[in-house]
């Protein structure tokens, strides 16, 4: 019963949405505030109702509640409820309730939060985010409905993939999406704007929070992907390159570059367009990413609820869609009034230089990913592009944007001054050549281009530290000067200042684990050693263990560093009988800020002499990578938190009323 | 102002932003060109290996089923098995860990190198994480060779082939 009514809920949902758009829509066009309002409503409410259907959806899971053919598919009763959680969004099915649950969530929020919006505009808004709502409610209903029932009812489910049996992707899933669907908004801004001809400070200061917010969740997203990827896969390695991965990366790419050029149009009116542009582009790459993660289009490791025929059907939204909002601005945006003049040498150049960097690291990110299918349609080769080209081309690019980072912040608008920047970054330059010829000479193995990573992280470190320093006036006024200039300073500027040293430290991170892993496996019988940099592992025992829903091996070994025990890792392999599926279980041990990486491989050898093949890797400094992008997040928060971007958004509506 | 800049300012910013775009498109064209021509790696079948024959040393993945009962696993680490599709088949070896979903009869893909003996040394060996999944390129070669039978019917398909 309970699930006739969630799938009723759904389909009230894909109504209210519609409703949402049309009452917006002609309220807008009519100039009614009742109907405005009664739009507004049907935001709500449509929201209200997905919420209904995804807890419907969860409750079968946590009830085990096999008559609903998703739950027989995803889900089993011995799996730890956690799982069984998180088995509502591990599937096709489950994943776009999840994704209509944010897109309504956002949907409504605007209705809710936006008091301070013009109405026109609101309405706009309120609208566009009705249209996306439908359609992809319209797929979720017609197409990939969760709610279907089985007629003969199995005794137990097939369970879910054990390798996404993991608390980091439980939670992975909503924080992507929550990042991916926030982009909606600044998509449904961008369009809005388009029709009312109007892109302002106000209009970007409006976007600005959206995209923060939508930023921060992304990051967080991916950084927890790639720590699943890093610990469950058991490879070593923490970015693959794969579709699915850079189907994420692309999305974060663009909100970044989003990030900076709302900057410009906020502060100074300028590049009104390129702003609009990277708005649609944003979300357009969110829905490249629902595409090519669903579709099987391209092979990945990752690849998940794959199912080709649905997949047309997303590339047609996505066609529809990313096309209408694309083609609106090639009808609407010459109209767009174009911005203040700024020098060469300007806070405005470095942020347009930041985005054409970024953009292009976008395309050719975006060519790596798609060119596999290209070639493919044109020569009917099979190929695969692997992390050599992205390294040959995504790196370089980057490199030259973290280079130019530090000089960005402390450059003035309208016209800088580059000798005072360059005299006031001398010793951050100083300090990172030191560490990466210090890094040349004392580190071994000699590693060029790692050592002139851990340079460029160096200087983004020590060039970020150089701006607040500057900021605050430490060292040139006087110590309770520096302290009111540090209470005074924005929130906005923290979050820059900590988003940027984020980001060095995850440079910093994944250039030391990148360059200076080492790796080692031997097979091991019990008793025998393996010895992995500066530690030495010994196989002590292995034992079968019973866990809820699974069978493992599970080794006991002893890391021991000159003479003294550091830790004793205890790497499993499981063997989960309801998917008839082998895992291995990584076990790490965190010395410091490095990591001690020990998996355990089959056994080999004969019935009564067994020996374990056992992998051991010592990735050093690999914590900075995920701790890297938390700061980053954290600064994407921190600015959100900035009150010009609240009380002044309202100042300016009233101004503009 | 020097004298050849146009004298609009509007125009001139143009120029200024046409300058900064232009190089990095330029590195960004080249850099993706180089990597797209000389960095992909070529995906083939063992009879389709046979047929293009790439140079020993040449990165290229191989995919392929694995030959019920050709798989041998030695105690210092060293596994070889038979990689093959209708038509031909190729010894791979490989050092390591194979991935937890490696099994007689599924279709795996291999990313390496043909030696000069002709076997195939192998860098990383990919299974994928669904069990019920299939890599696309190994189900559309076997399409192509008249053998696929539907989902699920690569069990029987291996019983059904050729014994090696």
């Amino acid at each position: 019963m309970m699930i006739e009514f969630s799938a009723f809920a759904l389909v009230l949902a894909l109504c209210l949405s519609f409703a949402q758009f049309g009452l917006s829509g002609l309220g807008r066009w009519k100039r009614s505030l009742t109907l405005i309002g009664a739009g507004e409503g049907a935001a709500l409410g449509a929201f209200v109702a997905v919420a209904v259907a995804f807890a419907g959806l969860m409750h079968a899971f946590i009830v085990s509640d096999f008559s609903v053919m998703n739950v027989a598919a995803n889900s089993h009763t011995e799996k730890p409820l956690l799982y069984k959680i998180a088995g509502t969004w591990g599937s096709h099915e489950g994943s776009m309730l999840l994704w209509c649950l944010a897109l309504t969530g956002f949907g409504a929020a605007i209705a809710g939060l936006g008091r301070d919006l013009p109405r026109g505009l609101k309405a706009l808004v309120v609208m566009t985010q009705g249209i996306l709502g439908s359609v992809f409610l319209a797929y979720t209903v017609f197409a990939s409905n969760p709610f279907l029932r089985l007629t003969e009812i199995p005794v137990e489910g097939r369970s879910l993939n054990p390798l996404l049996q993991d608390p980091a992707l439980a939670i992975h899933p909503p924080f992507l999406y929550a990042g991916y669907v926030g982009l909606s908004v600044v998509f449904s801004f961008a369009v809005a704007a388009l029709i009312e001809g109007r892109v302002d400070a106000a209009w970007a200061r409006w976007v600005r929070p959206w995209t923060l917010a939508a930023w921060s969740l992304l990051t967080i997203g991916i950084m927890l992907g790639a720590f699943w990827a890093y610990y469950e896969l058991g490879w070593g390695g923490w970015w693959f390159w794969d579709p699915v991965e850079n189907a994420s990366f692309m999305p974060w790419l663009v909100a970044s570059a989003l990030l900076h050029s709302a900057i410009v149009t906020e502060k100074r009116a300028a590049l009104p367009g390129w702003t609009v542009f990277l708005a649609l582009a944003a979300f357009t790459f969110s829905m490249l990413g629902a595409f090519l993660v669903r579709s099987g289009v391209l092979t990945s490791v990752h690849a998940f609820a794959v199912d080709p025929k649905r997949g047309v059907l997303l590339l047609a939204i996505l066609g529809l869609t990313a096309g209408s909002g694309f083609a609106l601005f090639a009808w609407r945006a010459p109209r767009l009034a174009p911005g203040g003049l700024f020098a060469p040498i300007s806070r405005e150049s470095a942020l347009v230089l930041n985005n054409i960097l970024l953009a292009a690291a976008t395309v050719t990110v975006l060519l790596g990913t798609l060119y596999p299918l290209i070639r493919e349609a044109m020569t009917g080769d099979a190929i695969s592009v692997g992390p050599p080209y992205f390294n040959l081309t995504f790196l370089p690019l980057m490199g030259a944007l973290l280079i130019l980072l530090p000089a960005g912040p402390l450059l003035a608008w309208k016209r800088g001054d580059a000798i005072g920047v360059g005299q006031r970054l001398m010793l951050a330059a100083g300090i990172s050549m030191a560490c990466g010829v210090l890094a040349l000479i004392l580190i071994s193995p000699r590693k060029g281009i790692a050592s002139a990573g851990l340079a460029v992280a160096a200087w983004l470190i020590t060039g970020t530290l150089s701006e607040l320093v500057t900021r605050v006036r430490l060292f040139r006024g006087s110590v309770a000067e520096s302290w009111r200039r540090i209470l005074a300073a924005p929130m906005g500027s923290w979050g820059m200042t900590l988003a940027h040293l984020g980001l060095g430290i995850f440079v910093l991170g994944a250039c030391f684990e990148t360059g200076w892993k080492v790796e080692a496996a031997e097979t091991l019988a019990l008793g025998q050693q393996l010895r992995v940099g500066a530690y030495e592992l010994t196989l002590n025992k292995v034992e079968t263990v019973e866990g809820a829903n699974f069978d493992a091996d599970r080794a006991s070994l002893t890391a021991v560093r000159s003479g003294r025990v550091v830790c004793t890792p205890q790497p499993e392999r499981r063997f989960y009988p309801a998917g008839r599926q082998t895992t291995s279980e990584v076990a790490i041990c965190t010395i410091g800020l490095s990591h001690l990486y020990v998996v355990m491989g089959e056994r080999r050898g004969t019935a009564d002499a067994g020996v374990w093949l056992v992998r051991a890797y010592w990735n050093p400094l690999a914590l900075l990578i995920f701790i890297g992008p938390l700061i980053m997040a954290l600064g994407g928060l921190v600015s959100l938190s900035d009150r010009r971007l609240r009380l002044a958004a309202g100042r300016r509506a009233g101004a503009a009323k | 102002m020097s004298g050849w800049l146009p004298r609009s300012p509007k125009a001139r910013r143009r120029l200024m932003l046409l300058a900064a775009i232009a190089p990095i498109l330029a590195v960004a064209v080249g850099l993706t060109l180089w990597g797209l021509s000389d960095s992909i790696s070529f995906f083939y079948t063992p009879s389709q290996a046979a047929a293009a024959n790439p140079p020993p040393g040449r990165s290229v993945q191989l995919g392929g089923l694995v030959s019920v009962g050709s798989v041998r696993k030695y105690s210092d680490g060293r596994v070889e098995f038979t990689v093959r599709d209708q038509k031909a088949s190729d010894l791979v070896r490989y050092q390591g860990d194979l991935p937890d979903l490696f099994r007689e009869g599924q279709g795996i893909v291999a990313t390496g190198s043909f030696a000069k003996d002709g076997h195939f040394e192998a860098r990383q060996v990919l299974a994928k994480h669904d069990e019920r999944y299939m890599p696309k390129e190994i189900t559309k070669a076997l399409k192509a060779q008249g053998e696929w039978r539907g989902d699920g019917a690569v069990a029987a398909y291996d019983r059904a082939g050729p014994t090696q």
